[in-house]
């Protein structure tokens, strides 16, 4: 029987569920081991000038590292080399990194930090993308601008003038924490033939690999980073893993012991990525009827002191700025800025979230100037068959944004609920306001453009001498459900039943570059050359015995295949024009919540939501996906208020950065649309950042609805919603 | 010296009295189920049960827990033999990345065992005190109600 679209047990779930599944700080590697800490900038800007050990310290106990202890180049390899592993002398954002610390006692480790002082010589920060616009201070190039792109698609002036109404907008959106439940975390040791191995909560292995390659000036095979169950990442674990990994790395080939490096939360969520906090500025040309004529849109993000992954950030943030619509004239314009504050980074939506909450209220804020419903507004302009998006891709198959939006309309009762809770709202002894907000969003699958081509990932499968078909690849299961997604598409595409086949451990000495688990790719890309390579074994497995242990005997190479661009996929990088994505998942939500007239407290009642996912190799895990989505968006939304006060996180606890509880978090109603995508596994596309761009939104919309006050900033927090209420009060 | 029965096991520590519940369990007794997603009783992730209430770990000494009965995860079943709370679990999606799943569980059991409903409502009260970041929460309060469910018609 086949196994997809059925929805088989989790594979390591036995093992999670009974606290037998190891994470990092749950490996013992012997009484030897050292425990590594950080020693970090207290100041966001500008240079050391002493570093002063306590001479009365048993220093003899620790072992120090500095960067004159890279053995190689101090640089975090990513995009750009300007990150340094350690700073040497120049400070570009609070809680970096300067010197680490590693002794037998955690406790000790840290206290021992205490005992080193360093003297800097400040210089003004730059803390907003106001500021750093403004060229307050220069902190890159001549503008601090760190990386541009523009869209440009018919002719926008033109058409302004042509349009019978123009619809101004401008939002703006904070930093979000990802807020995994197992903070960052890695061990590492050198092996006996001298091979730097690192172990840990990571989300793409072979990243950490290259950066460990760059800073101890080494080749491939003499690093070795093998995922260790994970807590969570949802982008948190994409980058920043190859710095911890790389301090840990130094401790341990400078003491020759093992050494673990565990942040604790505060350390975790003040000194690693966010979100990118944005702002972005709509002008819309509407035609009489409805139809959007002409956007010209202006996105800035705040990158941070790094450039890190932020131009890839921007790149996703640009190309859905537009929202999923049809429209003949598009210009957007994006940048992304420096500032003093850690580096911002990846986070599921990976930098749609904040263009699509702006795309998604302005068709609000529009139909509301129009006097439409902006169910209308919205059904008048909706990508479908044969519509083109922003950069002309002609989308040919797999829309589902139509059925989405309709199934969703119509099982959430919207239209009864929008008159309900208006006689509601005039009924003044009421003690709430409710609303209903409508969105929906578009999300392209894979990574951008040419991204899939370059990355030319890698699967492989092979047949064990256990009698077991072995899937390997580096795409990690960080509670997404990969493994179990895996051995169905591969046990599937070999007729075999699903107990026959295994998902190895992404270790980089023994799996195949499959490229990041990042971008929705997983299953889409992956899950399609997992599907290739098991037909690959398929086909030798006719000529072989029954038998698979037999078979194995003959059968011993490794069935690996390489990613193909499909043909109608076609893009160019220079002029932002082509197939930006090879295909895209859609989503509507309608949200339905209540306002406390006192307390302006927002509840949310109940989410109903339709996505089309291509097709869902394994039904309850895309519910998973889209319903852990929802809430950090609802998170995202409503509760989610990261405060910096001179670069600094002042909020880094989760006991006062609020994420959503059990009792936040409304009962959803989750459907799940199947237009499938013909290069998909089965037809599958991407679920597992879509879900994270619909909640904001739509709850924003539901605001409007309640009050009429236009909430343009998120989250919506009592207190600013008590200010918009009061600045409108006659 | 302290003694405490862990996991129906009789243990004793004669470490700092005031190290934490969860650092003994993990780095004494060896055993790592219950996990440190805070260290300041926010997150719930270190959930044990201590006399049959469910306590965040990470917040009390191990001297506190003196002739305490303390259940940790691993007293509920095994990879093999999973108990019908860890079986619903599995069946209805209540586990993802893992993390927090080993304090829920021990703060869903303690609902269980008291004659908690499988009313949704009620059962996200009880779990309130346990974050999950993967979920958004209904699977696992679906988990809970099939397990309460179950128990009625046994």
């Amino acid at each position: 029987m086949p196994s997809v679209g059925r929805s088989p047990s989790r594979r390591e779930g036995p093992d999670k569920l009974c606290g037998a599944a190891k994470y990092i700080d749950d490996y013992d590697f012997g009484p030897e081991t050292l425990h590594g800490v950080t020693l970090r900038s207290t100041i966001p800007r500008g240079t050391i000038k002493s570093i002063t050990f306590n001479p009365l310290y048993p220093w003899k106990d620790f072992i120090i590292v500095t960067s004159k202890d890279i053995p190689g180049e101090n640089v975090v390899a990513l995009i750009e080399a300007d990150q340094p592993l350690l700073a040497e002398t120049v400070i570009r954002h609070p809680m970096e990194p300067i010197l680490l610390l590693a002794h037998p006692n955690r406790q000790t480790a840290y206290e021992a930090l205490k005992q080193i002082t360093v003297e800097y010589e400040a210089l003004p920060g730059v803390f907003t993308i106001e500021e750093s616009l403004a060229k307050k201070q220069l902190l890159h190039g001549t503008d601090n601008v760190f990386k541009r792109y523009l869209i440009e698609k018919g002719d926008v002036a033109a058409a302004f003038k042509e349009a019978a109404h123009i619809v101004e907008g401008y939002y703006r959106l904070p930093h979000q924490e990802q807020a995994y439940i197992e903070n960052n975390g890695v061990a590492s040791y050198v092996d006996k033939d001298g091979t730097i191995v690192v172990m840990g909560s990571i989300q793409c292995p072979f990243y950490v690999h290259k950066a460990l390659m760059k800073a101890f000036h080494r080749d491939g095979s003499q690093v070795r980073v093998i995922q260790t169950t994970t807590g969570g990442g949802f982008g948190g674990k994409e980058e920043y893993p190859s710095i911890i990994a790389g301090h840990c790395a130094l401790l341990a080939l400078k003491s020759g012991k093992p050494v673990k490096m565990i942040y604790d939360r505060h350390e975790d969520m003040a000194a690693t990525t966010k979100r990118h906090p944005a702002v972005v500025r709509h002008r819309t040309g509407v035609a009489k009827d409805g139809r959007l004529v002409a956007q010209d849109i202006e996105v800035v993000m705040d990158a941070g002191a790094y450039v890190t992954l932020s131009p890839v950030v921007l790149s996703r943030g640009t190309l859905h700025a537009s929202g999923p619509y049809d429209c003949p004239n598009v210009r957007v314009r994006a940048s992304c800025v420096a500032t003093s504050t850690p580096p911002n980074g990846a986070f599921r939506g990976f930098g749609a979230p904040q263009t699509l909450f702006a795309a998604e209220l302005h068709m609000e804020k529009i139909a509301a100037k129009l006097g439409l419903d902006s169910l209308e507004l919205r059904r008048k302009n909706l990508l479908r068959l044969g519509s083109t998006t922003s950069t002309g891709q002609l989308l040919t198959q797999s829309v589902g944004a139509e059925e989405a939006l309709e199934k969703t309309v119509k099982k959430s009762g919207y239209l009864k609920k929008r008159r309900e809770y208006d006689a509601w709202n005039q009924k003044g002894s009421n003690p709430t306001w409710r609303g209903v907000g409508l969105a929906v969003c578009h999300h392209g699958a894979g990574f951008t453009g040419s991204g899939e081509v370059m990355l030319a990932s890698r699967a492989s499968v092979q047949l064990g001498k256990d009698g077991l078909v072995h899937v390997l690849a580096a795409s990690t299961e960080i509670g997404q459900g990969t493994n179990t997604m895996f051995a169905q598409v591969a046990a599937d595409a070999l007729g075999l039943p699903l107990e026959k086949v295994v998902v190895d451990v992404p270790d980089t000495a023994r799996v195949p570059n499959s490229g990041p688990t990042v971008a929705s790719r997983t299953t889409m890309v992956v899950g399609g050359l997992v599907r290739r390579a098991a037909l690959l074994l398929k086909a030798d497995l006719r000529y072989a015995p029954k038998d698979l242990k037999k078979a194995a005997k003959i059968l011993t190479k490794s069935y690996e295949v390489e990613y193909e661009r499909p043909t109608d996929v076609v893009w160019d990088d220079k002029t932002y024009k082509g197939d930006a994505y090879g295909c895209y998942s859609y989503a509507a939500m309608v949200v339905d919540l209540e306002i406390d007239k006192l307390t302006y407290e927002v509840t949310v009642r109940e989410v109903t939501t339709a996505q089309d996912v291509g097709k869902a190799i394994h039904p309850l895990f895309v519910e998973g996906q889209i319903m852990g989505g929802t809430a950090q968006g609802l998170g995202y939304a409503l509760l989610e208020a990261p405060v910096y006060k001179d670069g600094f996180m002042a909020n880094s606890q989760l006991t006062n950065y609020i994420i959503p509880t059990a009792l936040d978090t409304p009962p959803m109603d989750v459907s799940i649309v199947e237009k499938p995508y013909s290069n998909g596994p089965f037809g599958a596309k991407g679920v597992g950042e879509l879900p994270l761009d619909v909640p904001g939104p739509a709850v924003a919309a539901a605001v409007f609805h309640a009050t009429g006050l236009w909430l343009t900033e998120l989250p919506i927090l009592p207190e600013r919603l008590c200010a918009a209420a009061l600045a409108e009060a006659p | 010296m302290i003694k405490l029965t862990v996991n129906k096991k009789k243990r004793s520590f004669a470490g700092h009295p005031f190290k934490r519940l969860l650092d003994v369990l993990r780095e004494d007794f060896g055993l790592t189920g219950a996990k440190e997603g805070c260290g300041e009783g926010e997150c719930g992730a270190c959930t044990v049960l201590v006399d049959g209430r469910p306590v965040n770990s990470c917040l009390i000494p191990v001297c506190q827990a003196e002739g305490a009965k303390v259940e940790t995860v691993e007293s509920l079943g095994t990879p093999d033999r999973l108990s019908r709370l860890q079986a619903s679990f599995l069946e209805c999606g209540g586990a993802q990345c893992g993390m927090c799943t080993p304090g829920m569980l021990m703060t869903a059991s303690a609902w269980v065992k008291g004659g908690g409903s499988a009313e949704p409502k009620a059962i996200r009260g009880a779990l309130a005190g346990n974050l999950c970041r993967c979920t958004g929460y209904q699977h696992i309060v679906e988990s809970v109600a099939k397990c309460v469910k179950k128990k009625a018609r046994r």
